[in-house]
């Protein structure tokens, strides 16, 4: 169970990653984030921002056209 | 450049000489600066000649299909072009504008206006080409709060500090 979601579904680039930067800007790190979205291009955009954030990419995973990722905050 | 979870990289930075004020070349210095910002990328806008407007308090922005053979419109499970002499209609790139709005918001994406302010809340620095302020008489009262004015020596000494540095 996540910390926090942001529901992203219905939102293109680059609107998926900005809600979930904002949002894990205001999260203590060691907690977790969900991002929902529909955007197939976010797949490959989540692992690009967390390997250059240094966040945590802890699952990403697909339920019928939703894509659902779940970060953990680092730093 | 990945980086080991739980260390930070260190900081990067990126520049864009913004010079597109069209609808849809606004998109693209918009998108990056704050994909960036998310990044944790320092990011300096520098905006100059058509790019300059993109800062005035309100946005009115058109574009035109003349002159732009790429410009293929979905339009009932087809891609449609607009003829050139379409372009003698008054009134076409306010049709084509609307239609390219409407179509963007049917498709989830931002708003200029709203990657705009993400740009300014994730500390975007901004900065309105002087010479050109002065060129089309624009002064920083037009304009929204955040932008500072610089020429070109400003942006060439950020862009020497810079690691990606992008013209649009």
């Amino acid at each position: 169970m996540a910390d926090q979601t942001v529901d992203a579904k219905g939102l293109n680039c680059p609107l998926p990653i900005l809600r979930a930067k904002k949002a894990l800007k205001d999260l203590a790190p060691g907690k977790t984030l969900e991002v929902l979205a529909t955007d197939p291009g976010a797949v490959k955009d989540f692992q690009a921002f967390c390997r250059t954030t240094g966040n945590d990419l802890v699952e990403s995973t697909t339920e019928g056209n939703v894509f659902r990722f779940l970060i953990r905050r680092v730093e | 450049m990945a980086v080991e979870p739980g260390k930070a990289m260190a900081s990067k930075s990126m520049s864009i000489i913004v010079t597109k004020g069209s609808l849809d070349w606004a998109y693209p210095p918009f998108i990056l600066a704050t994909t960036a910002a998310a990044m944790g990328l320092d990011v300096t806008m520098f905006f100059t000649f058509y790019g300059l407007p993109l800062l005035l308090k309100k946005l009115d922005l058109q574009l035109s299909p003349l002159g732009n053979p790429a410009m293929k419109m979905p339009m009932g499970g087809m891609h449609m072009g607009m003829p050139n002499i379409a372009s003698m209609i008054p009134g076409i790139d306010g049709i084509a504008s609307t239609m390219m709005t409407n179509l963007m918001k049917k498709k989830g994406v931002a708003s200029i206006e709203e990657l705009r302010t993400a740009a300014v809340e994730s500390d975007v620095r901004l900065i309105a080409c002087q010479m050109t302020m002065d060129l089309f008489e624009y002064t920083l009262k037009d304009m929204i709060e955040g932008p500072e004015l610089g020429g070109a020596a400003t942006y060439i000494e950020v862009a020497t500090k810079s690691d990606i540095n992008l013209f649009i």
